[in-house]
């Protein structure tokens, strides 16, 4: 093996020119006759229909004291609509083997439909239905409402929501960010039809709509689609002020007591959000920092060379009125302490050196190269179409993505690192029973 | 964000939830379970087989299987071994997946950690992951590296070079993950003990991960042996996805791995669980749980062992009796009498001896778990005594069969299924014929594994209690109820941080 391997280590260092997959992928920009517009790309090879769509405004949406609105629409969508009630629809997704669903994030309630060509047909009316005239039955929103309290009980009991949701109560004090998205047990009681049908017509509209699809499909037959499923959708929708907010940390550490085995720890700061010039040189420096899983600073000094952790990870996090920059991991607690430490300490590192020149090499090798590894299915590529048209990246983004990431200098990084990276602002909460810390303050999280 | 919709395929959730305990790294893929690739091995309508993979063997044993897929030219490059946790001498339970851990570590030229840095650096993703039956290892990769990691692949399985330097801070990473996936979970630690009561001879019965008291006793001498033992050219198998064909990997096949010795492998030598009549129930109770839960473990056939011919029957049994929201028992339980917020079922054949057909119940807030069993083992009755009619055992069989076109928009998931079928002794000619078997079976033969499965008295049942004493379940703490904090965020964190990277 030995000749053999010399040759490997030696690719290993040489940057990586691919054939820039992603551009094999023509990317078609489909406008219906009804002034729908959707992503495409075509691909026969199977004879499958992937459609992935988002309304902006989710759960920030939601009204106060009625967190978990936009959540718990997303349940009841396909639990009766037009005709059918809840069985009936249920019976003839499961017949027709289609997939069909809904779900809310912070900024954003998105659907997604996948179905065989052959039965295309069937998945387009009961999307449309599902879109234009949700019935919200009493015993299917009875029934999703037990549904979804059973998992805020599971949430409860779960150290890693916990610590997300401490974390984001305290980073975002008056913001909607601080809120839940599936609600509290309290939150979702209070929620009524009425609340339900006022979301879906509020929201659910044109303008506020993009749509990725990926597969067996012409343009032209895609258009007469859209116009049937989301023509009937009202153009506008409601005004939505949510206002630019940032994190509130300031270098605090908070601790939710818990009974756990491990301390398990969120870290976090500002951060900076997607359409942000400096996005590529501020990814490839998180990369290098705790990005990178076995590459990564982070994964080197805590777990590889002390074995404090199964995992250890930093990332950026952009949303549509805010940005953080963050960190997790758990440990022993014992070994809380040392862990944080750790993770301060690399952060302090990073924000004064930044990166080394080859660091930055092997980032972009990474973030370029293993780019196309997602477009293995129709989903995920229609998902790919999605996210692009919600950033606002531009239909020729899979083509010039890689030259962005290329383009960036190691003094760039360094100087977003200097910029961004603010080890005294880093906030840490950490649940469970962790031991060496200093100053901290032990909070209470309740349902 | 979804759960509260049923999910079909339980079974596999479960066993994965308790069993690979893999992956080097958390953001692992979905390993595939031991058992139940039901939705992955499903098939077309109207086609003959699935995947339409390519086949050969390697003059020194090692199978290859090669699923060409050119969407993009990308591919998925594993390596199954045909060993696992049920494969480990008694005393030293989590031996295969620490060796797992250890295979990233240093070898005859590559220093310790440089492998998985060597296929970042080249811009692809690699993992691996450990089950009762198999260990198997993967990169994803441009279609241009795919020699790269080959040649890297075939490195570890003949020249690892271990020490204690690198052992020793890797033994403490695999209890961390003990305590990450098992125990910081009141729910994943009745799952474990749950498994240990249904098996109690049989090494499935062992977590994979390992009992805690046995892997702080690995060392670097128990993983060399493990490894001595089980990773040969003869005990592997190679299977590339993506945009290849065997044409094109035969000849890097044959130069990379066809350059290692076969050498004699031993036997699955396996105890033989024993036939027991009487009940078992694992009850946990945890401050933690806020969410009371019920599950119930069925010994069951697999394709490879026990009562065989009910093995396809069996999955239709489950896709009828809890695959989904059109199911019995989440028609019975959660819409008409109300008891349940959540009722399904799952099933895994594939395995080297028996599988697990498990039912899964969660009660609605006031509900107790007493009256929500007898509610299952009233449907269970009825199931037994007026039997399936012949348009629900069609509609089953259509939707499974459907499920496979749906497996084939995946790089990965070809290769999972494949692998595990071959790693645990079964064909890829059975995977293809997987849709034609599904659409052979009859009502007969699906009462008939019903009977079977459903008549027996020595299952075991896991129930999840809050601790005696606390707080109704739901009630708010007191004084602590509206400040308290919000997660607004999509994601979870690790998979937030790997999908910035990924999507954007």
């Amino acid at each position: 093996m030995r000749s053999v391997l010399r040759t490997v280590a030696a690719a290993g260092a040489l940057l990586l020119a691919l054939l820039a997959p992603a551009s094999a992928f023509e990317v078609e920009r489909v406008i219906s006759p009804g002034g729908i517009e959707a992503w495409l790309i075509r691909d026969q090879k199977i004879p499958i229909l992937s459609v992935q769509f988002a309304f902006e405004g989710g759960a920030v949406a939601d009204p106060k004291g009625k967190e978990g609105l936009a959540n718990l629409v997303s349940t009841l969508l396909d639990e009766g609509a037009g005709p059918l009630d809840s069985q009936e629809f249920q019976r003839r997704i499961a017949d027709a083997g289609i997939t069909l669903g809904f779900s809310a994030s912070s900024d954003a309630f998105f659907g997604n439909l996948k179905t065989l060509v052959e039965t295309e047909d069937e998945a387009v009316e009961l999307l449309r239905l599902a879109l234009t005239a949700p019935r919200f039955d009493a015993e299917a929103v009875e029934r999703m409402k037990q549904a979804v309290g059973s998992q805020i009980r599971r949430d409860q009991g779960d150290p890693d929501t916990i610590v997300r949701q401490a974390f984001y109560a305290h980073a975002f004090p008056d913001s909607p960010y601080g809120r839940r998205a599936r609600g509290t047990l309290e939150s979702v009681a209070a929620i009524g039809a009425e609340d339900l049908r006022g979301f879906v017509r509020d929201r659910l509209a044109k303008a506020n709509l993009k749509i990725g699809v990926t597969g067996d499909i012409t343009p032209e037959r895609l258009g007469g689609l859209l116009d049937r499923v989301f023509g009937g959708l009202p153009a506008q929708a409601a005004p939505l002020e949510i206002g630019e907010v940032v994190p509130s940390t300031a270098g605090e550490t908070l601790v939710v007591e818990r009974p756990t085995a491990q301390s398990i720890v969120l870290m976090g700061q500002p951060g900076l959000k997607r359409r942000d010039p400096d996005w590529f040189a501020a990814s490839l420096m998180n990369y290098v920092l705790g990005g990178g899983s076995f590459s990564s600073r982070l994964m080197n000094e805590i777990r590889e060379k002390r074995g404090l952790t199964y995992g250890v990870y930093s990332y950026l996090l952009p949303f549509e009125n805010t940005a953080l920059m963050m960190a997790s991991g758990s440990t022993a607690n014992p070994n809380a302490g040392a862990m944080i430490g750790l993770l301060r300490e690399e952060w302090r590192r990073m924000a004064e050196q930044g990166p080394t020149q080859e660091e930055l090499d092997d980032a972009k090798t990474y973030l370029t190269g293993s780019f196309p590894l997602q477009f293995t299915g129709t989903d995920r590529i229609a998902e790919v179409l999605l996210q692009v048209q919600r950033d606002d990246l531009g239909i020729d983004y899979l083509d010039r993505r890689d030259a962005l990431i290329q383009a960036v200098t190691l003094d760039d990084v360094r100087r977003v690192a200097r910029e961004l990276l603010q080890p005294g602002k880093l906030m840490t909460v950490v649940v469970g029973r962790p031991e060496g810390l200093q100053g901290a303050t032990v909070i209470q999280h309740g349902s | 964000m979804r759960p509260v919709k049923p999910i079909p395929t339980l079974a596999a959730l479960m066993f994965l939830a308790a069993a690979p305990a893999g992956a080097q790294a958390p953001p692992s893929p979905a390993p595939a379970p031991p058992g139940q690739p039901a939705p992955a091995q499903a098939s077309a309508t109207a086609q003959q087989g699935v995947f339409f993979p390519e086949i050969f063997t390697l003059q020194n044993g090692m199978q290859v299987v090669v699923v060409t897929n050119r969407r993009v030219p990308v591919v998925t490059h594993m390596v199954w071994y045909r060993t696992g946790a049920a494969d480990e001498p008694r005393g030293r339970s989590g031996i295969a997946h620490f060796l797992e851990h250890l295979m990233f570590k240093a070898t005859d030229e590559l220093a310790a950690g440089e492998f998985s840095r060597i296929v970042a650096r080249n811009g692809g993703r690699d993992n691996a992951f450990t089950s009762w039956d198999y260990t198997a290892y993967f990169q994803n990769v441009a279609r241009d590296r795919l020699e790269l990691v080959m040649k890297m692949e075939a490195d570890r399985m003949a020249d690892l070079r271990l020490t204690d330097e690198v052992v020793l801070p890797e033994r403490e990473v695999i209890i961390e993950e003990r305590r990450q996936r098992t125990e910081n979970s009141p729910s994943d630690k009745l799952s474990e003990q749950l498994q240990a009561a249904l098996f109690v001879h049989h090494p499935y019965g062992t977590p994979v991960i390992g009992w805690e008291s046995e892997m702080r006793k690995l060392d670097r001498e128990a993983a060399e042996a493990f490894y001595r033992t089980w990773y040969a050219p003869n005990n592997a198998i190679l299977v590339v996805a993506g945009d290849v064909d065997a044409a094109e990997l035969k000849p890097l096949a044959e130069r990379y791995y066809g350059a290692i010795p076969a050498r004699p492998v031993p036997a699955r030598v396996r105890v033989e669980e024993p036939v027991l009549t009487a009940e078992r129930r694992v009850i946990l109770r945890d401050a933690e749980v806020r969410q009371p839960s019920l599950r119930r473990l069925y010994q069951a056939p697999s394709y490879r062992a026990g009562a065989k011919e009910h093995a396809y029957a069996l999955q239709v049994l489950s896709e009828i009796l809890g695959g989904g929201a059109t199911s019995r028992l989440h028609r019975a339980l959660v819409l008409d009498q109300r008891l349940a917020v959540g009722a399904g079922s799952g099933y895994s054949p594939t395995a080297v001896d028996l599988g697990i057909f498990g039912l899964y119940l969660t009660p609605v807030p006031a509900v107790d778990l007493d009256r929500l069993e007898a509610a299952m083992d009233a449907e269970i009755a009825k199931l037994l005594k007026e039997g399936v009619t012949a348009e629900e055992v069609e509609t089953a069989k259509l939707r499974m069969q459907r499920e496979a076109i749906f497996a084939r928009d995946s790089l990965q998931g070809p290769a999972q299924t494949l692998g595990a079928a071959l790693a645990t002794g079964g064909t890829a000619e059975e995977v293809e014929q997987w849709p034609a078997r599904i659409g052979a079976v009859t009502p007969d033969q699906v009462m008939a594994a019903a009977r079977f499965l459903l008549t027996q008295t020595g299952f075991a049942t896991g129930i999840l209690l809050p601790a005696e004493g606390s707080a109704v379940a739901g009630a708010p703490r007191p004084g602590t109820a509206a400040s308290a904090g919000g997660a607004a965020s999509p994601a979870a964190p690790s998979a937030a941080g790997a999908a910035q990277g990924a999507v954007r």
